[in-house]
């Protein structure tokens, strides 16, 4: 077990380093990348131009700038080159807002998507069963911007239910903060709801089939009993999976578009300004965060798979 | 004369499907008392699995049409509610699968699962109930039971994993005992361990045994009675001494003449009955198995009713309109029971 852990760290490291590679080489790929005259301003002149370039290293070679970069992130001390702020300090203060994001959305999704699964699958052909899927078709459909502009307008706007954008730390006031999040959970959850929905629908209609399922009816046991002991539990593995991995690049950023809209401080925006800029160090610390709650997290799902599925247990 | 622990009383079961009307089961009859093993014989798509899983109601789908009725113990369970039906699984009739490694859920463990079936009817605490599924696995040959109650489906050995479907099925000593052929899936050493131990436990239970298989060498080890089903209807019905030797359908003939002998020289070729089953969509008329029947004639066009054709064997019934005189004659085959493949009548 513990050669396990080491190999599958070892492994990860690697791979960190691997993503971080990728994301530098596409930098000095992109032809009219220019981060000097980025910093250097507009009106500046090619000397001002020349003397910022080598102050900031970029006529050295690829790699000296790729260990330069690299030492200054793992020592905190990396600054963009749009807003000169500490990148890894902006990260820090900014993913607590991205954790109200997505963690309350992402149980949100679990939750809803586990029960509209199961109705659908319960009363499979009938009204609900089709109501349910033709949602879940729309919201895995629309893309997310639309999504979140809309809410925005209807809810925010239109009908001034909803606050118009804006965050407020939980440890300020929690009402506050919750309200002012609910309309950018609904924008995460609904397509993650239909498609969680649509695919659990379809693992319980399998399982249905099953042997054991049979066995357990022979058994006696109500139809309740049967849905949650037996075709729920064998139903929900491929979700655990699925989760995991989707949980992981949230918590890395991937939510950025949802943080625009309603300007949320978070770490999706941060990287989407970045993206937008070509800003190197926010979006290489980015890409290495989110790589990091990737490996992180599918190192879990292999725990819980074997928790959940006896079947995969490692001997020992 | 005292009634039968079960009374199967024309028994019917058909699918709707888009094709047409399927009639998996055509007017089945049957008893069972106590303490008696009743084999139903025949290949697949015979009906015995849907005439048996009927009984246990997990038939029931929205495409399933029934008629007839089966009474255990004064209830009819063809037309019982489901929640009457949730009552009697388990506790009065029980159930052994084919395949015991997919009847089995794979991510609990087999002490749980005995003992899911025991407090599905019983008030008692987890504990007491696991404490009676290590009883249980330690009387179907199960040794260190109490280490093996944590074990999983996969950790065990198929004949291990039938023994573990037996105690489960006979944790609440059901009054009734339906196997379905619970070893075909296992390979033949393990066969003999199983079904002595499913004749035995059911004897000590004084239970009902249906044993539902195809293979003449288990039901001539464990049955009293014996039921022929083909495509669907019930050919012939005796008890094992009758059906063994003194057969009255052809196609009775027919199974009985496919087994090899070991007390003989081996014939040239395997004797096999020729055609296939009819499909059930579109069955022949009158008797079902004339197009495949060497002996068929005119009158076989006509659906020949299940009755008993001999005065002395009134409980021996078949559908053959062949007169007892001519089947004598005609199913000794090379000196020993069988179904002449001469000229096959389409």
């Amino acid at each position: 077990m513990a050669r396990f852990a080491v190999r599958r760290m070892a492994s990860a490291i690697l791979l960190l380093f691997a993503v971080s590679i990728v994301v530098f080489a596409i930098f000095e790929v992109i032809p009219s990348y220019n981060p000097a005259r980025a910093i250097a301003g507009r009106n500046a002149t090619p000397t001002t131009v020349a003397e910022v370039s080598h102050k900031f290293g970029f006529d050295k070679p690829v790699y000296v700038q790729y260990g330069k970069t690299m030492e200054l992130i793992f020592t905190g001390q990396v600054i963009d080159y749009n807003d000169n702020l500490n990148v890894d300090s902006q990260f820090a203060q900014r993913f607590p807002v991205t954790l109200s994001l997505v963690v309350p959305a992402a149980l949100l999704w679990l939750v809803v998507s586990i029960v509209l699964g199961s109705i659908s699958a319960l009363r499979v052909g009938g009204l609900a069963d089709r109501g349910i899927m033709v949602a879940a078709i729309l919201g895995v459909s629309i893309p997310v911007f639309l999504l979140a502009a809309v809410l925005l307008y209807l809810f925010a706007f239109k009908l001034p239910w909803f606050p118009n954008t804006g965050y407020v730390p939980l440890s300020d006031n929690p009402a506050q903060w919750a309200y002012h999040l609910f309309l950018p959970w609904i924008s995460i959850a609904i397509l993650s709801i239909g498609f969680y929905s649509r695919v659990l629908r379809s693992n319980l209609l399998d399982m249905v089939n099953e042997d054991f399922v049979r066995t357990a009816r022979a058994k006696g046991l109500t139809k309740r009993q049967v849905f949650n002991r037996h075709v729920l539990r064998n139903s929900l593995m491929p979700i655990v999976t699925m989760f995991g991995l989707d949980f992981a690049v949230l918590l890395g950023g991937a939510a950025l578009v949802t943080e625009t809209v309603f300007n949320l401080p978070g770490i999706g925006q941060y990287e989407a300004q970045a993206i937008g800029n070509l800003d190197v160090p926010p979006i290489l610390v980015g890409a290495m965060f989110t790589a990091f709650f990737v490996v992180l997290f599918s190192a879990f799902n292999d725990i819980v798979y074997a928790l959940l599925d006896p079947r995969v247990r490692l001997s020992g | 004369m005292t009634e039968p622990l079960l009374d199967v009383q024309d028994l019917q079961v058909s699918f709707a499907t888009e094709d047409g009307l399927v009639r998996a089961v055509d007017g089945v009859s049957f008893t069972l008392d106590r303490g008696e093993v009743v084999a139903i014989v025949g290949e697949s798509g015979s009906g015995k699995s849907v005439t048996v899983m009927t009984l246990m109601g997990l038939t029931r789908s929205p495409n399933a049409r029934f008629a007839g009725s089966a009474r255990l113990r004064g209830g009819d369970l063809v037309t019982a509610s489901e929640e009457e039906l949730e009552r009697v699984r388990g506790q009065e009739i029980a159930m052994i699968f084919q395949d015991p490694i997919s009847s089995l859920s794979p991510v609990m463990r087999i002490g749980n699962q005995i003992a899911e079936q025991i407090r599905a009817h019983e008030k008692v605490s987890k504990a007491d109930a696991l404490d009676r599924a290590a009883d249980l696995m330690e009387r179907v040959g199960i040794p260190r039971a109490r280490e093996r109650l944590r074990a999983y489906p996969h950790e065990f050995s198929g004949g291990m994993r039938q023994r573990v479907m037996i105690a489960m099925a006979l944790s609440l000593s059901p009054s009734v005992l339906i196997a379905d052929e619970p070893t075909t899936a296992l390979d033949v050493t393990i066969q003999a361990q199983i079904l002595k131990e499913i004749s035995q436990l059911s004897r000590e239970s004084n239970s009902g045994v249906i044993f539902v298989t195809h293979d003449l060498g288990v039901v001539a080890d464990v049955a009293d009675r014996v039921l022929v089903m083909y495509s669907g209807r019930l050919v012939e019905q005796g008890t094992l001494d009758e059906i063994f030797y003194d057969p009255q359908h052809p196609y009775t003939w027919g199974l009985m003449g496919s087994v090899t002998r070991v007390d003989r020289d081996p014939p040239r070729r395997l004797p096999a009955i020729p055609g296939a089953p009819p499909s059930l969509l579109r069955a022949p008329e009158g008797c079902h198995f004339r197009p495949r029947c060497p002996h068929a004639f005119d009158r076989c066009r006509e659906v020949p009713p299940l009755e008993s054709r001999l005065p002395d064997a009134p409980d021996h019934l078949d559908r053959c309109w062949l007169a007892t005189e001519d089947k004598r004659v005609k199913r000794e085959v090379g000196g020993r029971i069988g179904l002449a493949t001469g000229d096959v009548i389409k």
